[in-house]
Parts: structure tokens; sequence; C-alpha cells
């Protein structure tokens, strides 16, 4: 499934990274610890989280992953959406809490 | 036989994965097997961090052959008292800040165990910790 779709159906906001909406989503993965998704997160996850600085582009970047949901409403820091911009992996955004989201991503991913 | 050689500056997280980054293109370049390059890239990010989160400043060392890759990370800074804790899961001395960033969560140094096949580390309390590894290119 393709970053563009799971926008539209989980209505996300798209803060940056537009050059890779057409990211294929293999997967997702939910977490907070920057290790934790450098050790266990594959390549092509969307990765749901409330980090919101510039080292989550650098390991979205390192592991290929396929794009960032920010959840309760976060937005990127400045310097994380340039780096979005810049490597292509699209900074998305949802009010909704990271269990709600990575529910219904996980629904979606399963069917 | 290529040798490469970065630089770290300790607390500057907004270049932390720097390294990693242009290691990943060379080895991209060399058309290493993509698994071994994630395996590398992963040991070498949490190296990478561990400098800017805990130390002064250090430097990068990376040889690569036809057999290995070997890397050495020479930092100045406050050195591991005890070696044997730093490597046990969750077991972090990172600050507040850095934990509110994500970091520090104790996953480091078993992350990059995992990732290598060999791991050394050496360090001298107030002066500075070496860390070494070594991936095999035919496993």
């Amino acid at each position: 499934m393709k970053v563009t779709e799971i926008v539209e159906k989980l209505n996300l906001k798209v803060f940056s990274g537009k050059e890779g909406l057409n990211n294929e989503v293999t997967n997702g993965y939910t977490s907070d610890l920057l290790s934790d998704v450098m050790g266990h997160a594959d390549a092509g996850n969307a990765w749901i989280t409330l980090q919101t600085h510039k080292n989550v582009m650098a390991i979205a970047s390192l592991k290929d992953l396929s794009a960032v949901i920010l959840v309760k409403g976060f937005e990127p820091e400045e310097d994380m959406a340039a780096q979005s911009n810049e490597e292509g992996i699209p900074v998305l955004g949802t009010s909704e809490e990271a269990f709600t989201i990575s529910g219904k991503l996980y629904g979606m991913l399963q069917k | 036989m290529m040798h490469f050689e970065f630089h770290v500056e300790g607390g500057n997280f907004t270049k932390a994965g720097a390294a990693s980054s242009q290691l990943k293109k060379i080895l991209k370049q060399l058309n290493v097997d993509p698994k071994i390059i994630k395996r590398i890239v992963v040991a070498l990010y949490e190296a990478e961090v561990n400098v800017v989160a805990h130390a002064f400043q250090g430097d990068i060392f990376i040889d690569i052959d036809t057999e290995k890759i070997g890397i050495k990370l020479v930092d100045q800074g406050p050195g591991i008292a005890d070696i044997e804790l730093a490597m046990q899961k969750g077991y972090s001395t990172a600050s507040s800040s850095v934990r509110e960033m994500g970091f520090g969560a104790g996953m480091g140094l078993p992350n990059i165990k995992n990732n290598s096949d060999e791991l050394k580390i050496t360090s001298e309390v107030n002066v500075g910790t070496t860390v070494e590894f070594v991936t095999y290119l035919n496993q």
C-alpha cells in the first residue's frame, strides 16, 4: 500500500517529504525509543511516534522507512521537516493517539 | 583495502548519524549485501550516538577489505567504569534531556553486539572509550 492511500484513508496531515508519497508501506512500527526502532523496525515500515526532532529522520533514512506518523497533534520541528524533504520520507500527522492510529493502520495493512 | 575517517562532535545531536549515512552510501556503491549493510548501519549509528550523547568528541576509523569491515570509534570523554554493566539491556547513564529525545534506553550497546560479529570495548574513566567491531562479509 502506498503512503498516499494511508494519508487518504486515515485522514492524515502531510507536513513534509511529499516526494515520498508513493513510497510503499510494508508494515508499521510504533515506538518512541530511537534505539528500539533502530534495532527492530524493517525497511518500508511506517513509524508511529511522538518524537518530533531531526534524529527521527536520520533513523527513518538509515532504516529505509516509508513514512513517519506523528500522533496526538504533534508537529515536526523545523529541521525535522527539512530533513524529511531532503530524504523524501514523508512526515504525516494525526490528532489520534498511537494506540488508535496503530490499530487502524494494522487493520488496513492486513486486508 | 579502503580506509575512511569521520569526526564526531560530542553533544551535537543535529549531526548524529552523519557518518552512518555516509558509510551506508559507500557500502551500497561497493555492492555489499543489503542484509550486511543493514547490520553495519545499525551498529555504527548506535556507536555514533553514544559518542554524541556521552563524550566530548570522537573519531571513527573504518577499514574495508574483501573479507570484512572493521570499525573503530575512539572518543575523549568520561569513559565507562563498568563495561559489563553498560552492556546490560536497559542500563544507561544518559541525561534526562537525552532520554526525552528517545535515546538513552540502554539499548545501544546491545544493538551493536547483535549487529556485529566481534565487539571489543576498552575504556579508561575520565579519558575515553574505544569501541571496535567487525562484520564479516561472507557469512
